[in-house]
């Protein structure tokens, strides 16, 4: 068989989202958010929720977001998305909202409005990327960096005993009454890929049920801030970010 | 028929936001404007007009609410006094860099840190000059009375939406916790998601197929860009300083001495003008109702009639900067205040007057 009978439009079984945009994207080789950002799309796409979705990027590495998923988008201040995320729910009920948020984001500058909308049950979606780095500004030590782990505010290392212990800030969300569906998932694999995608669109789905505030944590690489190959990268998550940050569901509410 | 109630100016505020189809109130308790959510709390207009409430985490987190509100064309506002002015300066920054509109209440008490909770107007630089980062400009409304804050919330939410920036109504304590006789104004429709995808093209309201992406930031990396958002944003403020200009003259047209304040400070003013006339001495008072854009036109008028002007503020000495700006040297310009809570009687500023002007 010829290439060109093989190479044809009917015989497609996977294609670019039609939400995700041409742009080039900013994002390092290797980085997770380029899959997360896909699975997004995908699901709003699978959802027929493009006309009523309304994105909030944050502070990070992701504050760019809006130039690559074709839907409308917020640019909130720094640790602020859910509070954006809040009001844009609570006043256009009928929209579907998320928020996309780092770490540094969520679980340091943003945690009191992390916690609160989620203790609110704010009937959103949010997306915590979890690279235990600040990516954007250079590598710099996260609430989430790993004991031991070498960033360059901590270059030998984080110490507990001047820094204070890595937040597992899922685990403490998944404790609210307001939350309805909290878990941890990864990208590494197609076959973690495809477990994301399905709790993410139960994310998406348990929003527009009004059952509270659902969180998919991504356990996310930075190759850049961790000084690693993208391979590299991947291995080093599966061997010393999974044991601290398991991978599942912390809460599930049927 | 008009309805006249009594209330505090406080009362008036939340009255006047559900009257006014505002979409969504986002605060957090501080003295002396608790009122304000306090009265919005008990008259539930999520079950009238459809106006959602909501008792924020913090400051912080209501400003954000306000951003987030305001991105989708809603008609959202927010109020606080002094301390809690600080917390939302960032967030009304970046409502000024993503062109938003928003109503910001400031219930002014004296500081600086925790301070008092007895009224001031010691906020006016941090008003008027920008408080928070950048090159920004807050449309401010001073009201004088119970009345004014009533019609003030209509009055700067069409000025926020007309020129897509935040506009703030700067009270006091004074202002807020008395009570006066106001008439309310008669109640509006909320808009509809139709209205608001043709009045505000730009708000995220979800992209429809043959609309453009809209994306409500104020970042842009680029600084031949960036500097032209700027340029924009100056031209805007520009036109309001051209064509929003507000004040009031009381007795100013046989005046030999003015005195120049506002919101509760020019109440007393009135009062010690008529002692002042009784005593002989010509004095007027100026009220700028707006003080961005600050009046400087008419003040500059006024510097070739009158002998000498007195900026008299509950503060120690912010509003006179402008006034001297505004006259250029061209007459003596003093200020009087009191600090900390203190508030001027009539018979003070007279003697002021007398001993730093006649």
């Amino acid at each position: 068989m010829e290439l060109t009978e093989i190479i044809k439009p009917e015989n497609r079984v996977y294609g670019k989202p039609r939400l995700m945009n041409d742009n080039p994207m900013h994002y390092c080789p290797g980085c997770s958010h380029g899959v997360i950002h896909k699975l997004i799309a995908e699901v709003i796409e699978d959802m027929g929720m493009e006309e009523q979705t309304i994105g909030v990027s944050p502070v990070g590495c992701a504050v760019f977001a809006y130039n690559y998923i074709d839907i409308d988008w917020v640019e909130a201040a720094h640790g602020r998305a859910p509070a954006v995320a809040t009001a844009l729910k609570r006043l256009n009920r009928e929209k579907m909202i998320f928020t996309y948020q780092g770490d540094g984001d969520l679980a340091a500058i943003g945690t009191a409005e992390t916690i609160h909308a989620a203790n609110r049950g704010e009937n959103i979606v949010i997306v915590f990327v979890n690279n235990a780095i600040y990516g954007m500004t250079g590598g710099q030590m996260a609430p989430t960096t790993l004991e031991g782990m070498p960033s360059s505010t901590c270059p030998y290392g984080r110490d507990v005993a001047l820094n204070g212990y890595p937040l597992k800030i899922a685990d403490l969300l998944a404790q609210l009454e307001g939350t309805c569906l909290v878990t941890r998932q990864s990208v590494q694999t197609a076959a973690a890929v495809r477990k994301a995608k399905k709790m993410l669109r139960k994310a998406f789905e348990n929003s527009m049920e009004g059952k509270g505030a659902s969180v998919v944590e991504f356990v996310s690489t930075c190759s850049s801030g961790w000084k690693m190959t993208p391979d590299q990268s991947n291995k080093w998550m599966e061997a010393n970010m999974f044991p601290f940050y398991p991978l599942g569901n912390l809460k599930n509410v049927e | 028929m008009e309805e006249i109630k009594l209330m505090k100016g406080n009362e008036a505020i939340a009255h006047a936001a559900i009257r006014y189809g505002t979409d969504g109130y986002f605060g957090y308790p501080i003295t002396p404007q608790s009122e304000i959510m306090e009265t919005l709390m008990a008259e539930m207009p999520w079950k009238t007009t459809g106006m959602v409430v909501l008792q924020a985490e913090s400051e912080v987190a209501a400003i954000n609410m306000v951003y987030g509100g305001a991105a989708s064309g809603k008609r959202v506002m927010t109020s606080s006094s002094s301390p809690g002015i600080s917390l939302k300066l960032e967030g009304i920054s970046y409502m000024a860099g993503a062109e938003l509109p928003c109503v910001i209440v400031n219930v002014m008490r004296g500081g600086p840190g925790l301070g008092t909770i007895q009224p001031s107007q010691a906020d006016y630089f941090q008003t008027v000059k920008g408080g928070g980062h950048g090159d920004y400009r807050l449309i401010t409304l001073a009201p004088y009375s119970v009345q004014e804050m009533a019609d003030f919330v209509a009055l700067g939410f069409d000025l926020a939406f007309a020129y897509s920036n935040p506009a703030m109504i700067l009270a006091d304590g004074i202002i807020g916790q008395m009570m006066e006789k106001v008439i309310l104004p008669p109640f509006r429709q909320r808009k509809t998601e139709a209205e608001i995808r043709h009045e505000s093209p730009w708000a995220v309201q979800g992209k429809l197929k043959d609309k453009k992406v809209n994306v409500i930031t104020s970042l842009e990396l680029d600084p031949a860009l960036m500097e032209k958002n700027n340029n924009r944003f100056q031209a805007k403020y520009r036109q309001i300083e051209e064509t929003e200009v507000r004040y009031e003259e009381y007795n100013c047209q046989d005046a030999e001495y003015l005195l120049i304040a506002f919101g509760s400070s020019a109440r007393i003013c009135m009062k010690a003008v008529e002692l002042a006339r009784e005593d002989g001495i010509r004095l007027g008072l100026l009220r700028p109702i707006t003080l961005w854009p600050f009046p400087k036109k008419i003040i500059e008028t006024y510097s070739t009639q009158v002998k000498g002007m007195l900026s008299v503020e509950l503060n120690a000495g912010q509003m006179v900067e402008d006034v001297r700006l505004a006259v250029n040297g061209k007459v003596k310009v003093e200020h009087f205040g009191r600090l900390g809570g203190i508030v001027f009687t009539p018979d003070e500023i007279i003697t002021a007057l007398k001993e730093k002007l006649l």
